[in-house]
């Protein structure tokens, strides 16, 4: 290493190559992934359908990947709560 | 027996054309021969980087769907004569190449050449995957730079999936291809290294192409860098890597950096 390395911010080689391998394992585990999705959204959407009256525009399937972690979110706009406390009661 | 070999990446301008120019010419100029297919319909430029571009009268669209026999339609090269072009389309759009067209012109090369070198279109679509799909070997031309490494590994996974051969169940052979590759970069620790392009796509390498004005230079002029200029660094690599296609183990060389004498001082070694 010479003397003009040390004055040098930290090369990019190195960052560009942890980012990828991060990345790559992810992509390849989820292949065809965006099917799960699609399959998840539409049998949640029935679960649901059968107790409660819901707009399929209102539930919202998310699938969410960070290098430690993979989050499932599903978000579920309610109508009105009638439907449901009169099922109850 | 002949060999049907696809150049392919995913990404744009990573110089899939500039390579199957140069590595047809090169298997040609080594007594091969050779048919180079552009597949890139709508957008072609085949032509125009071998130099033909004012010769192409029929073109691949018009042999699929029956409208010239394949021998109309092929531009046999002026310097070389056993290097032919099969052109794309300028004016069609990729929906007009069908299957079974592609499959039977493809078939037809296989008898007259000893390679069919396929151009593939940019992208995961319906081009790209007919241009891969009769493939028995494919090569990967890639860019050390992170998007380029990406969309490679896209490629790799659909030639191992989407092929006759995948779906045979036998295994396609795949050739990595680095280009644009820029020893002072490498040298400063600023480009992705050889060593980690090959780690993360794990396929065979079968050359480093540096970059080079030498490149450029043949694509103005409509001449395959092999042809232009044979003694240029990138045509060495290119020669090189014609002959690991024909079967010749020839260690690889990481191109090194062009060092003034100053930069030699100061300098630090790569390899």
């Amino acid at each position: 290493m010479n003397l003009l390395a040390l004055f040098r911010r930290r090369s990019s080689a190195p960052v560009a190559r942890e980012r990828l391998q991060v990345l790559l394992a992810h992509e390849r585990g989820a292949a065809g992934h965006s099917e799960l999705l699609a399959t998840l959204q539409e049998e949640i959407l029935a679960v649901i359908a059968r107790h409660i009256k819901v707009d399929r525009d209102k539930v919202h399937i998310k699938l969410d990947r960070s290098e430690d972690i993979a989050t499932l979110e599903i978000d579920v706009e309610m109508p009105d709560l009638i439907p449901l406390m009169s099922a109850r009661g | 027996m002949s060999k049907v070999l696809v150049v392919t990446s995913g990404k744009g301008g990573v110089g899939k054309t500039t390579s199957t120019a140069a590595l047809g010419a090169a298997l040609a100029q080594g007594g091969e021969n050779v048919v180079v297919v552009d597949f890139d319909v709508g957008l072609r430029n085949l032509d125009l980087v071998m130099g033909a571009e004012r010769r192409v009268v029929f073109d691949l669209i018009n042999v699929v769907q029956g409208d010239a026999r394949l021998a109309q339609a092929l531009i046999r090269d002026k310097r070389i004569d056993n290097l032919s072009l099969l052109p794309a389309s300028q004016t069609r759009d990729k929906d007009a190449l069908t299957p079974e067209g592609v499959s039977r012109v493809i078939a037809e090369l296989r008898e007259k050449f000893d390679w069919v070198l396929c151009d593939s279109p940019a992208g995961i679509e319906k081009g790209a995957l007919l241009a891969m799909y009769h493939a028995d070997e494919a090569i990967v031309v890639t860019n050390p730079e992170v998007s380029s490494v990406r969309d490679s590994d896209r490629i790799i996974g659909l030639l191992d999936s989407k092929t006759a051969k995948a779906e045979k169940g036998e295994r396609i052979d795949k050739h990595l291809l680095i280009t644009r590759y820029d020893p002072g970069r490498a040298a400063r620790n600023e480009m992705l290294k050889t060593e980690d392009v090959l780690e993360i796509l794990s396929i065979p390498l079968l050359g480093i192409i540096p970059e080079s004005e030498e490149v450029l230079r043949a694509s103005n002029l409509g001449s395959p860098v092999t042809l232009n200029n044979p003694v240029s660094a990138p045509s060495r690599a290119y020669f090189d890597a014609a002959k690991r296609l024909r079967g010749e183990k020839l260690e690889i060389v990481v191109p090194l950096e062009h060092r003034s004498f100053i930069g030699k001082l100061f300098g630090r070694r790569v390899a």
